[in-house]
């Protein structure tokens, strides 16, 4: 019982949070407004139910299975990804590394200054 | 006794979920096998390598992305509830991701114009195609946000998601490099930059390498990250008069 539980009110928010993206029309996908509608929840109730942690961590840990089907459609692009393979690769490469570098750099910097103002 | 053909069989079981399901998680299984005997080098992900052995099989059975989807779906479908699940990690570390709020949404908003300016700016002047920019634009947010934006500014959803993917196996493999670089050793951060470059892929090498609290932080910077670009990728892309 516990996992159907648990996988009942996972769908349960996704489903409002679908429900909210499309009444509202925000271009916002259902899930990630299911996410938030669970966090605000479980701030309110205060405890994560056992029966969610076991069907939640459960598919967290599978978390990049679930990437594989999705990602097989890329052999249907083949021949558009093929004409700007150079483009493709080199902009993913150099974006992401600048993205990483700057991210971790502006959080790093930011987390100490304020760390050190909180204690002055 | 009436034995059935082979080409009977293969009739039956081509047209059935159970094939694609079973051949996904073989090659998933295989892949994760492979990866560790390899010393668990995020060069060849798992992912990925899932990904080219699966595209080998349905090349050879002669099978169209179509027709294996319709079995795979059913994996596919489980992204959502596993969306929603990201809840979880974040309100176990909810006191530390409430001190360190305004800093966390900062960074956030830095990677994310990061993101956008050198994605558009690097394909542009290398001479991307237009649906291929824009179906590179979205490619730092998780799959399922990225397809709704493509769709939004002209793109094409599905090579959005495959972009998306490419961009996750990326980051996994530059993350590390970059942090020890950088000389950044808390996991948490480490962990942000991870769910907002690399989103669920960093989000699940996160969980797998760095720990519990790196995972909840790379689900939230995953999570605010879609939100984020949701609502400023298309008006921006109009800005630019590239939409």
């Amino acid at each position: 019982m516990p996992l159907i539980l648990g996988m009942s009110m996972l769908l349960a928010c996704q489903m409002l949070g679908e429900l909210l993206a499309r009444g509202l029309a925000v271009p916002i996908p259902g899930p990630v407004l299911g996410m938030v509608i669970l966090l605000v929840a479980l701030l309110v109730r205060g405890k994560v139910p056992d029966s969610l942690r076991t069907s939640g961590e459960g598919l967290l840990r599978y978390l990049t299975l679930l990437f594989v089907p999705a990602g097989v459609g890329v052999m249907v692009h083949g021949a558009l990804i093929g004409r700007d393979i150079l483009p493709i690769l080199l902009t993913l490469v150099v974006s992401t590394a600048l993205t990483l570098g700057v991210t971790a750099w502006v959080l790093s910097r930011l987390q100490g200054r304020l760390g050190k103002g909180g204690r002055g | 006794m009436n034995v059935a053909r082979l080409d009977q069989l293969w009739v039956y079981l081509s047209g059935n979920p159970l094939l694609s399901l079973l051949l996904t998680l073989g090659a998933f299984a295989l892949a994760v096998r492979i990866n560790k005997a390899l010393g668990g080098t995020p060069l060849l992900h798992p992912v990925m390598l899932s990904i080219v052995l699966l595209i080998g099989s349905l090349l050879l059975l002669d099978m169209d992305y179509a027709t294996y989807f319709e079995g795979a779906q059913f994996i596919h479908f489980l992204l959502g509830p596993a969306t929603v699940a990201l809840a979880i990690p974040l309100y176990d570390h909810r006191e530390r991701v409430r001190r360190l709020l305004v800093p966390l949404v900062l960074a956030c908003v830095t990677g994310i114009v990061t993101a956008v300016a050198s994605t558009l700016g690097l394909a542009l002047v290398l001479g991307a195609r237009h649906e291929t920019l824009m179906s590179l634009a979205p490619r730092s947010v998780t799959s399922p946000i990225a397809m709704g934006i493509a769709e939004q500014i002209g793109g094409i959803p599905s090579l959005a998601a495959g972009l998306v993917l490419l961009t996750g196996a990326i980051g996994c493999a530059l993350g590390p490099v970059i942090f020890r670089l950088l000389r950044i050793q808390d996991p948490a951060i480490q962990g942000f930059a991870m769910g907002l470059s690399a989103h669920g892929f960093g989000t699940a090498q996160a969980f797998a390498r760095l720990g519990a609290v790196a995972g909840a932080f790379s689900g939230l910077a995953m999570g605010i990250t879609g939100l984020l670009t949701a609502f400023l990728l298309p008006p921006l892309v109009h800005l630019l008069g590239l939409g």
